[in-house]
């Protein structure tokens, strides 16, 4: 009679063989292969004797009292941080801010004075004017950081986390900039903004760690598109509506044109 | 029952990515004593599963995000502990080997057998009279098994991990972890021979 193996009886055991009829009619007629399948047994009763103390019954908060203090150390995405609900009150109250000057331009026309009506708009536009400004600063900050990144020899993997959290915080900034610069119908802007929306989205969506090509082409885009350039010219075009609110997004059509060509 | 825990990690795990950084306490309590049960086996004592159990928990949170596309919270997390449960016995057996032979660093005990390296520490049959004893015998042939024997071991027989779950966090294919259950089962049988052999063991599963 041919014996079965250890494995194929410990197999057997865990239910991991296909001829499990054929061994359990084996093991009925050989007692060599019974007392081995024996022995395989007992170090299961044995593993099962093995005793393991309790951690009690408050363990779970034992140990979410230790962690919670180091939670905090958690790497968090542009889209997660865009969902934080500090985020999202602070989001909401600029858009509450923005649609109560809209209303108030609007719906009571008739009780405001003209002059006073020209001058909440001029108000409005002016701190529209300045946090596009800023948001122009810090992504150029981003923009030439990358830039001016030194060249990486052989293929050491280019860590870029930190700007890459900074990029993910700006596209959502960017594309509410964007869509005010499209209703205020300055299309040279929202071009502009258009462009860096989509290399701002690269750079917070690529992997952490960077090869020195995918860094490099990332950088040539940049370089190729003109953005840095594109990013100070329009900062120059806020910054003289900032010293000279009078002029009309109607003025940047034709500035843009003048971009484009440059 | 299962369905409405899964609903309910889901749910916990969407406040925090929400930002509900407190939803975390919800699946921390629930999985702890699930992760301690399986560390403290493949770490040999509290206080190492201990240490697995809390360093599972932030890893888990931290790769969150990887989590969204799964359905249970408590096997994600359980795989994580698994996963740092071996590289800490990896660990642990390389700083040992540094203390024992100062001339042979870092050498890792995965390939290795462990029973063809140490020497016999065996007690006679006669020695090993009472469970207390068996039991210090089963915990050293354990900490003699390499650390992927001691997954399998420990998924498959305490945990009833099917084949491909092991093979899932040993990184490996299913024949292959077939083969690592069965090594493990063979050296803990062989390690416990002298106290086993000659004993009356309970025999199951023949179908007799």
């Amino acid at each position: 009679m041919k014996h079965r193996t250890e494995e194929e009886l410990i197999g057997y055991r865990f239910g991991e063989v296909k001829e499990r009829m054929e061994i359990a009619a084996h093991l009925k007629e050989c007692a060599e292969c019974r007392d081995a399948m024996t022995r395989i047994e007992a170090v299961f009763v044995a593993l099962d004797a093995m005793p393991i103390p309790d951690p009690g019954e408050d363990y779970g908060e034992r140990v979410w009292q230790r962690i919670a203090p180091r939670l905090a150390e958690r790497k968090t995405r542009w889209w997660e941080t865009v969902f934080v609900p500090q985020r999202l009150v602070a989001l909401g109250g600029v858009l509450a801010l923005v649609i109560l000057a809209f209303v108030a331009g609007r719906w009571t026309k008739p009780r405001i004075p003209v002059a006073d009506q020209v001058d909440a708009a001029k108000v409005s536009e002016r701190v529209l004017v300045v946090a596009v400004g800023e948001h122009l600063g810090r992504t150029e900050m981003v923009l030439m950081e990358l830039e001016n990144a030194p060249a990486q020899k052989g293929q050491k993997p280019i860590n870029i986390s930190e700007t890459q959290r900074r990029a993910g915080e700006l596209v959502e900034e960017n594309r509410l900039y964007r869509q005010t610069a499209l209703k205020d119908g300055d299309q040279a802007m929202a071009s502009t903004l258009d462009e860096l929306e989509r290399v701002l989205l690269d750079i917070a969506n690529s992997p952490e760690e960077l090869t020195p090509a995918a860094f490099e082409t990332i950088r040539k885009r940049i370089e190729a598109q003109g953005l840095l350039f594109k990013v100070r010219v329009v900062k120059q075009g806020l910054d003289e509506r900032k010293a000279n609110p009078d002029a009309r997004p109607a003025e940047n059509k034709a500035r843009g044109t003048e971009r484009k060509k440059a | 029952m299962a369905e409405e825990v899964a609903v309910s990690d889901a749910i916990a795990v969407e406040r925090m990515l929400a930002g509900d950084r407190d939803a975390y306490r919800v699946l921390v309590e629930r999985h702890s004593r699930t992760v301690y049960r399986m560390a403290y086996r493949m770490m040999g004592n509290a206080h190492d599963a201990e240490e697995v159990v809390q360093e599972s928990f932030l890893r888990a949170y931290q790769k969150l995000k990887q989590f969204a596309g799964n359905a249970n919270f408590g096997t994600w997390v359980y795989r994580i502990a698994a996963n740092y449960a071996i590289d800490r016995i990896r660990q642990r057996n390389a700083d040992e080997a540094r203390r024992e032979n100062p001339s042979r660093p870092g050498e890792d005990s995965l390939e290795v057998d462990p029973l063809s390296q140490v020497p016999d520490m065996s007690p006679s049959p006669e020695r090993l009279a009472g469970s207390a004893q068996m039991e210090d015998r089963m915990r050293a042939a354990l900490a003699e098994l390499s650390p992927a024997e001691r997954t399998a071991i420990v998924m498959r027989h305490w945990d009833g991990c099917g084949i491909e779950e092991i093979a899932a966090v040993l990184k490996s294919n299913s024949n292959a972890t077939k083969n690592t259950v069965f090594r493990a089962v063979q050296k803990l049988r062989r390690a416990m021979a002298p106290f086993l052999e000659g004993k009356e063991a309970r025999a199951m599963g023949t179908e007799v």
